[in-house]
């Protein structure tokens, strides 16, 4: 397809100021995410993912340094709006996002229907034919909403709207979490490990809602886990991440069936389903205040060879649209024709 | 939302029982002879007598606590021995002009306080929130009657903007009494320009009061909305993209005012210490300073009613407390 | 080490001990520093009532003394009645509270409903009722202050006690028999030395005003005194001219006040870290 990609991350390396120093949190990432797919970004805890997600939102933490790179939604670098074009213009109307845990996300002392109807407020498209203001207005966006708390099999919406927080349960949070990033028909829902806080079978009702509704929809979905397993389910395509690095991306099935970077194999290679003996990876997961230079994977892979430790690689095609960041694929695939 | 109201009332009664305990135990029961003390410093043996036959004191304790019961239920405190008139009578007058400064304070301090506090910590660690903190410590260290006295210089005496004392300028009469309070009597009763007279007298001793208040709520709600802007539903609102103002003055405050509100409930016994001093220098016909003459001349029966009043006027504003709480936080209504 | 350096990156904090420290050395060496010390006792009378000039930086009252030497001198009427309520309060509620907050009995119960009769009764009323009981003078305004504060104390080590009583180290010290007296002041007290510290650091501001309210009303210190709250009440009658007689007794108070709050406030930020600002 040659349509331009909804979301492109270009090289982006960003740094965060703690107590301890300074943490290279993202370390030329590159990610790409077509119009109407799924893209699940994968990783261990502290890769970075939730950072990520976070750039892309223009939520990061005050002591962030943004030091190269673009994030291009639609055409825009996201990278270069202000606050208030961010809030105005981005989020909530065209990006959705579903937060991790569901509970810390929804404000304790005010009612679902509150909350929600304040954000379709500001974003909700407004309808072709009929108010444009007021309470017309809202009682439009109201029916919507019901509309969509269907349509996410949460029963009772009137009721749903009146209640707080705490009377909900994990699942039905989730569900409006859900809700809440499609109100306001957004072209990109970012999805931040979403299922993480669940058990699994509320788990797999989730996913399939969510594979229902991008379906439904049309909706583009960046979907962000640490569990292959869920990311095999949903996702079409699938980026993997180590220690602020984008370390493979393609086609889900075929970086599940035929993982080329050392990494992704290793990783792969841990899950109980595929190997009888229960294995880890040597080593620890680098401190992002001391990343090693070059592929941050290098001192803890087995077939590191001395360009690695040098300038950072970058993609390069281990197949069709099969792209890996390793100095051994880039040697391979130059020397075969 | 009813169920809870009425609970958290009924659960006050037993507390007001026990300051009934307590004011009956320390007039009855801890003076060496508690005639001579109800009686007053000058009184004469017969009038000793009298008043030990009057409160019953020569009967058994349950008796007395009984007889003062009723004597509480017939609002029924006897005779300040410093003015010669009932107790009663005398507190009904002073009460609301006490009440009436002591409520504008408190809505000062809210009304300033918690805007101030949440300016300050949104703009955590940049010069607003300095200057707020500087204040809000300051404000607790002056001392209310020097405050005053200065007040008094410099914007009655030196510029002349506003009055000097009292509640009414000495040429205008009060306006008859409906509240008791002057701001709402005035307008009710149609006269424009006592309300204004009014309003120009409360300010300085207002002011003066509101100020530790002040201070007070406004640092409380600083480490609130700190502590609430550092939540997670916070940053899921502005990756809602809620425009900000809204996400501050209305998501993030709801859940800051908590600690606020209980520092009101608090701060009231600050305000009726405040309300002693501010009534003193500004000749305000309080009950403050009705309280201080009875302690500068030992009027029990003075001091005593005061005290149940006092502790009244404690559970009623707890209670209100409790309740604003519930009403803030959902989730709080299902504890209690 | 890390306390000391915490403590200097908070610059409201330093100020607060910068003024303190002021305070205490001003008070130590007042007759030294004043420049009329015999103005605590001995009438101008030719010299009433006169401006701020080079002679009498802060103008002279109503008796022709020297401001600024009574402002000094007073200053340690304020610090002795400082120090001598919050370690009297100390001593007692400090005590009170290690034994309410550990045993259990009809004792312990006693010591904390007292505890809270005297907390829900607001400060000032109380001292008032007290030093109405005794004659005036700074020492009926010490023990007015006293018992005004002990609660507190009580109130803070309670607290602490109740919370410690429960932890595996006490547990453990029990069972090998140490006795209760031992574990109080040997394992629990130290752990509440830093909540005792800033409790007692805002208490010296708290007593500063009070006794200032006293004095002012006539309920503690008395002429000759240079308290500072009684300087205040004799300058009423002079103002708006005499300006100088009420304003800088005030700024006195006010600044000695601030001084301890802040260096309250900084030693709250270090012992409680729920608190701290640098979030």
């Amino acid at each position: 397809m040659n349509a331009a990609p909804l979301l492109e991350i270009d090289n982006l390396r960003l740094s965060i100021r703690t107590d301890e120093g300074v943490a290279q949190v993202l370390d030329h990432v590159q990610l790409r995410l077509e119009r109407g797919r799924i893209l699940g970004v994968v990783g261990e805890s502290g890769c970075g993912k939730s950072t990520l997600v976070k750039a892309i939102l223009g939520i990061l933490p005050t002591a962030t340094t943004i030091e190269s790179g673009r994030i291009v939604f639609d055409g825009e670098d996201l990278l270069r709006l202000s606050e208030r074009e961010l809030a105005g213009r981005i989020r909530g109307s065209r990006i959705g996002f579903i937060p991790q845990d569901p509970y810390l996300a929804l404000n304790p002392v005010f009612r679902i229907g509150t909350q929600l109807l304040a954000v379709m407020r500001w974003h909700a498209p407004l309808p072709a034919a009929g108010p444009r203001s007021g309470a017309a207005l809202m009682r439009h966006h109201r029916a919507r909403l019901l509309d969509i708390l269907r349509r996410v099999q949460l029963p009772d919406p009137e009721d749903v709207l009146e209640r707080y927080p705490h009377q909900f349960s994990g699942g039905q949070r989730q569900r409006l979490m859900i809700a809440g990033a499609i109100a306001c028909s957004p072209r990109l829902v970012i999805a931040d490990e979403p299922t993480t806080a669940l058990d699994v079978t509320t788990q797999l009702q989730i996913l399939k809602l969510l594979k229902s509704l991008a379906d439904e929809l049309g909706i583009s979905m960046l979907f962000v886990s640490h569990d292959f397993g869920v990311v095999a389910q949903l996702c079409d395509e699938i980026t993997v991440m180590y220690a602020g690095q984008t370390v493979e991306s393609g086609p889900v099935d075929t970086v599940l069936a035929a993982p080329q970077h050392p990494y992704t194999r290793a990783l792969l290679a841990c899950h109980p389903e595929r190997s009888a003996a229960l294995t880890g990876i040597p080593g620890l997961v680098p401190s992002p205040l001391r990343p090693p230079p070059g592929c941050r994977f290098a001192p803890r892979c087995g077939h590191a060879i001395a360009a690695c430790a040098r300038r950072a690689p970058a993609f390069s095609a281990g197949g069709p649209r099969h792209l890996v960041n390793c100095r051994l694929v880039e040697a391979a695939s130059e020397a075969a024709p | 939302m009813l169920r809870f109201v009425l609970r958290r009332v009924l659960l006050a009664i037993p507390s007001l029982f026990g300051l009934l305990v307590l004011t009956f135990f320390l007039i009855r029961v801890v003076p060496a002879d508690p005639a001579a003390a109800l009686a007053g410093e000058n009184a004469t043996p017969s009038q000793i007598a009298e008043i030990r036959r009057q409160y019953g004191l020569d009967r058994p304790l349950y008796v007395q606590f009984a007889v003062y019961c009723a004597q509480v239920a017939r609002f029924d405190f006897g005779e300040s021995a410093y003015s010669h008139r009932p107790v009663a009578l005398d507190i009904s007058q002073r009460l609301p002009a006490t009440l009436e400064l002591t409520v504008t304070a408190l809505v000062l301090a809210i009304v300033l306080g918690i805007p101030l506090g949440t300016v300050a910590a949104v703009h955590h660690n940049r010069w607003p929130d300095i200057l707020l903190r500087v204040l809000s410590v300051g404000g607790v260290a002056i001392a209310a009657f020097w405050f005053a006295i200065e007040l008094q210089m410099i914007f009655a005496m030196g510029l002349d903007w506003l009055p000097l004392r009292g509640r009414l300028s000495t040429d205008l009469a009060a306006p008859s009494t409906v509240t008791g309070f002057y701001l709402i009597d005035s307008l009710l009763a149609g006269r424009f320009d006592l309300f204004v007279d009014a309003a120009r007298h409360l300010v300085l001793p207002a002011v003066t009061l509101s100020l530790g208040g002040l201070a007070t709520i406004a640092r409380f709600t600083r480490a609130g909305v700190l502590e609430t802007l550092q939540k997670d539903f916070v940053s899921y609102e502005r990756a809602q993209g809620v425009p900000a103002r809204a996400l501050i003055w209305k998501f993030v405050l709801k859940n800051s005012v908590v600690a606020s509100i209980t520092q009101i409930g608090l701060l009231f016994g600050g305000l009726i210490a405040g309300a002693v001093v501010v009534e003193t220098i500004f000749d305000w016909p309080g009950i403050g300073f009705y309280t201080v003459q009875a302690i500068l001349t030992a009027d029990y029966k003075v001091m005593l009613a005061v005290t149940l009043l006092i502790g009244v006027i404690y559970t009623a504003v707890n209670i209100l407390v409790d309740l604003v709480h519930g009403l803030i936080d959902p989730r709080l209504r299902e504890q209690l | 080490m890390l306390v000391a350096r915490k403590f200097a990156a908070d610059r409201p904090a330093l100020l607060g001990l910068a003024v303190v420290l002021a305070v205490v050395l001003v008070a130590m060496f007042a007759p030294l520093i004043a420049p009329y010390p015999q103005d605590v006792s001995v009438s101008h009378l030719l010299l009433r009532l006169k401006p701020p000039s080079w002679a009498h930086p802060f103008g002279t009252d109503y008796l022709g003394r020297d401001i600024f030497s009574r402002v000094i001198l007073g200053a340690r009427g304020a610090l002795l009645i400082a120090v001598m309520v919050v370690g009297l309060a100390m001593l007692t509620g400090v005590p009170l509270g290690l034994i309410g907050g550990y045993y259990r009995g009809v004792a312990a119960e006693a010591i904390m409903r007292v505890t809270d009769v005297f907390l829900a009764v607001p400060q000032l009323i109380l001292a008032l009722a007290l030093a109405q009981l005794m004659t005036p003078s700074l020492t009926s305004a010490m023990l007015a202050l006293t018992l005004t504060y002990w609660p507190f104390f009580t109130r803070i080590v309670y607290a602490e006690t109740r919370r410690l009583k429960s932890s595996l180290f006490i547990d453990a010290l029990r069972c090998i028999g140490a006795s209760g007296p031992r574990i109080l002041f040997l394992h629990i007290l130290p752990n509440c030395v830093s909540s005792i510290i800033v409790r007692a650091t805002i208490g010296m501001g708290f007593a500063i005003l009070v006794a200032a309210v006293l004095g002012f009303l006539g309920m503690g210190a008395t002429p000759p005194d240079p308290d500072w709250g009684l300087a205040i009440s004799e300058s009423r009658q002079y103002l708006p001219d005499a300006w100088w007689f009420s304003t800088f007794p005030g700024l006195a108070i006010f600044l000695t006040v601030l001084g301890f709050n802040l260096l309250g406030d900084g030693l709250r930020d270090i012992v409680d870290p729920r608190l701290r600002r640098s979030r």
